[in-house]
């Protein structure tokens, strides 16, 4: 073994560590902000499939959600007085819009529910309903209304600190990062911790848990499974309207035919990377927002030396495919395994009563 | 197999056609105001002009045809899958590295006769995309990785796979826009009308051997048991393993044949940007066929005569082609949903192997074959 060999490749290596860092630290920022609709995607799979429902489905959820929010804050602003914006840039319209778009991911969420649930039809065929749905009616009517009425009720905005707060070091970037976002994305990082926690801590976390391992065990002791899947999979619909508000109401303000692009599928991927918990969940897709930073910041302003000949050697597709690779990595158990719930996609047939 | 269960067989996806055209008229007129102002007639007009746009004239006819030859193809990538207890989600993933490898073969031999061109191109399409499909068997069979999940991120690993080879090693010197080379003499000749090429004839020929292979042969028996009982099929000396690897690779063969086809057949070259939901249409195409090779021939004709139409229909009664996915999107429902389509027409269930489906997605938890 030549150990001087291995040298140059352990110094690269520690040069690549340093620019990970350098790159997350300065966009810290922007990662938070687009991993927001892939980590609120993945928190409403962790809500349908900790209790037993496969959801591949979250990509027209969202686009469902995206295109509402869009069309009913922009119609609500035509009737609404706007008004001077709140803090955060909060406005009527907006809310309103917001609102609509909570309740069409209950909505879609329900038709799910009912699909996987009541009439124990394949999940996986009712989640590709909702895609190929989704996608067809806001295409379809997102044409048709921007041929009409291009309008739209303008988005939230980021909250902003006191100028000089920035100043500080340290603290200031870490304010800037963690705080300096809409509301959308706020109220996924205080959803992940609040899901983490009720999930281990709580009497619903609990039932959940024995819901999706082993719903015959959970309906024995009095756990009404089909009512707590119902009530999880609505509930996860409140989230994937969140994400998909994010698209139409507080990073941009217009619609476009399958803007979310994917972002659900990489929802799917960050929830099985992150092991089915939230705090992996999100995680997984920050992880993923900085395996893209990456790529983009090579491209914008390679380093310097050895490290920047071998990264902008590396093509840039390959940053953006790293989430998908390694979530088939990890599934398939080549480096450490992530488990899904014994009794996701089993549908639940409760047994007859006896005569 | 007397009328009667032929009536039985077929009376679902009938009915989910039917039901899913009403629902396309209700979106049609709720939405007229936004079109041409509120017109109740407008369902007769955009469907007379989508009938005729599939079938109106030989043109319409020949287009019809060859907008269905990928949707036969990846129709039977999936149901054949379906046969073996598998959901191959991975059509669209599968269809892109077949048209890559073949637009990169093809360019490669474009001086070369069309003998010897066309063959290899299409090898290559076939090959590349048989391979692709071979990795969520190989990682299902050995690792117990769920196929839903894997074939999912395949599809977009092929995505990126192909934005790269396109914009960087592949791309067409001189070209405007980032797209691969002419295939030049490897394109596929045409047969009939302005485009019907001979891709055509592999989705005709594709159908009886795919159905020969499944009831004719020891392997189809083989692929048949392991869907409907892999732990019987195992009892009894069979290899799940196997089947699952060899029914995932037929699978991306014939996607990759699809997408070899496009290209070679229709557009000559792969641009950057080539997108296409062929892996969805294809889990309509296969439900709605019931999963068997005749079925999907059928359906795969009927989802390519509304993608054929559509375009008529946009231009004379000006209703976006989006609407075709509504309506695919809606099908999907009523098939899913049978119970419900049964309950409003009041008809029994057909007792044939469309049980297997509903179990197809057991659960999606690792379960490595013994």
């Amino acid at each position: 073994m030549d150990f001087v060999l291995h040298l140059p490749v352990i110094g690269l290596l520690l040069q690549f560590v340093g620019y990970l860092v350098v790159v997350s630290v300065q966009n810290g920022n922007l990662i938070i902000t687009l991993a927001t609709p892939i980590g609120l995607g993945a928190l409403c799979g962790f809500m349908n499939e900790r209790s037993g429902v496969v959801n591949i489905g979250i990509e027209g959820m969202m686009l469902t959600a995206a295109f509402i929010a869009w069309y009913v804050a922009a119609l609500a602003g035509q009737v609404l007085p706007a008004g001077t914006p709140g803090p955060l840039g909060i406005t009527l319209p907006l809310l309103v819009g917001l609102a609509a778009a909570l309740a069409a991911g209950v909505l879609v969420s329900a038709l799910h529910a009912w699909l996987s649930i009541t009439v124990r039809a394949d999940q996986i065929i009712s989640g590709t309903i909702i895609n190929i749905v989704a996608l067809g009616i806001t295409g379809y009517l997102g044409l048709l209304i921007s041929q009409n009425s291009p309008s739209s009720a303008g988005n939230f905005s980021s909250l902003s600190l006191p100028a000089g707060v920035d100043g500080i070091p340290v603290l200031g970037w870490l304010l800037n990062t963690v705080i300096e976002h809409g509301p959308i994305t706020l109220s996924m990082l205080v959803g992940v911790v609040v899901l983490q926690v009720l999930l281990y801590r709580s009497r619903w976390g609990l039932r959940t848990r024995a819901v999706g391992e082993h719903p015959r065990a959970a309906e024995t002791v009095g756990i009404d499974v089909i009512a707590l899947r119902y009530r999880n999979v609505l509930l996860g619909g409140l989230l994937a309207g969140l994400a998909g508000a994010w698209f139409t109401i507080e990073y941009g303000n217009s619609f476009q035919g399958g803007m979310t692009n994917g972002r659900g599928f990489i929802a799917l991927a960050a929830l099985i990377f992150g092991r089915w918990t939230p705090v992996g969940a999100v995680g997984a897709a920050l992880l993923f927002g900085v395996a893209d930073a990456l790529g983009t910041a090579i491209r914008q302003g390679p380093p310097t030396g050895d490290l920047g000949t071998f990264l902008t050697a590396v093509p840039p597709q390959l940053f953006s495919a790293l989430p998908y690779i390694v979530t088939i990595v990890v599934l398939a158990g080549v480096v450490g395994r992530s488990v899904a719930p014994a009794a996701d996609g089993q549908p639940y047939e409760r047994e007859s009563k006896a005569t | 197999m007397t009328l009667k269960r032929a009536v039985r067989l077929l009376s679902i996806p009938v009915l989910a056609i039917f039901l899913a055209l009403v629902v396309g008229a209700v979106l049609m007129i709720l939405s007229s105001p936004l079109i041409n102002g509120l017109d109740p007639g407008l369902p007769l007009s955009a469907y007379a002009a989508l009938v005729s746009g599939a079938f109106g004239s030989p043109d319409a006819l020949v287009q019809t045809v060859v907008s269905a030859t990928p949707l036969i193809l990846a129709g039977l990538a999936v149901g054949i899958g379906f046969k073996a207890g598998l959901f191959n989600i991975g059509g669209q993933g599968q269809f892109l590295v077949g048209a890559v490898a073949a637009a990169a073969v093809g360019a490669a031999v474009s001086t070369a006769g069309g003998v010897v061109a066309i063959p290899l191109a299409l090898l290559a399409g076939v090959v590349a995309g048989a391979a692709y499909g071979f990795i969520p068997g190989f990682l299902k069979a050995y690792t117990g990785a769920h196929e839903v999940v894997t074939t999912i991120m395949l599809n977009y690993v092929a995505i990126q796979m192909v934005g790269y080879l396109i914009t960087g090693p592949l791309r067409a010197q001189g070209a405007t826009f980032a797209r691969s080379p002419s295939v030049g003499n490897a394109a596929l000749p045409v047969l009939f009308g302005s485009n019907g090429h001979l891709g055509v004839l592999f989705a005709v020929i594709a159908v009886p051997i795919a159905w020969w292979l499944l009831f004719r042969t020891t392997i189809g028996f083989e692929v048949r048991t392991v869907g409907a009982s892999p732990d019987a099929a195992r009892y009894a000396g069979m290899r799940p393993r196997l089947v699952m690897m060899l029914t995932l690779a037929v699978g991306g063969l014939l996607a990759g044949l699809a997408g070899a086809g496009e290209i070679l057949g229709i557009s000559g070259y792969m641009p950057a940007g080539y997108s296409t939901n062929v892996g969805f249409d294809g889990i309509t195409v296969a439900l709605l066929g019931r999963a068997n090779p005749i079925g999907i021939l059928l359906s795969g004709l009927l989802l390519g005569a509304m993608r054929a139409g559509s375009n008529l229909m946009q231009i004379q009664a000006g209703v976006p082609v989006q609407v075709i996915d509504v309506l695919q999107g809606v099908i999907l429902f009523f098939l899913a949903a049978e119970l419900l389509v049964r309950r409003i027409f009041r008809i029994r269930a057909a007792r044939v192997q469309v049980d297997e489906l509903q179990t197809v997605t057991r659960s999606y938890s690792s379960q490595t074959p013994k």
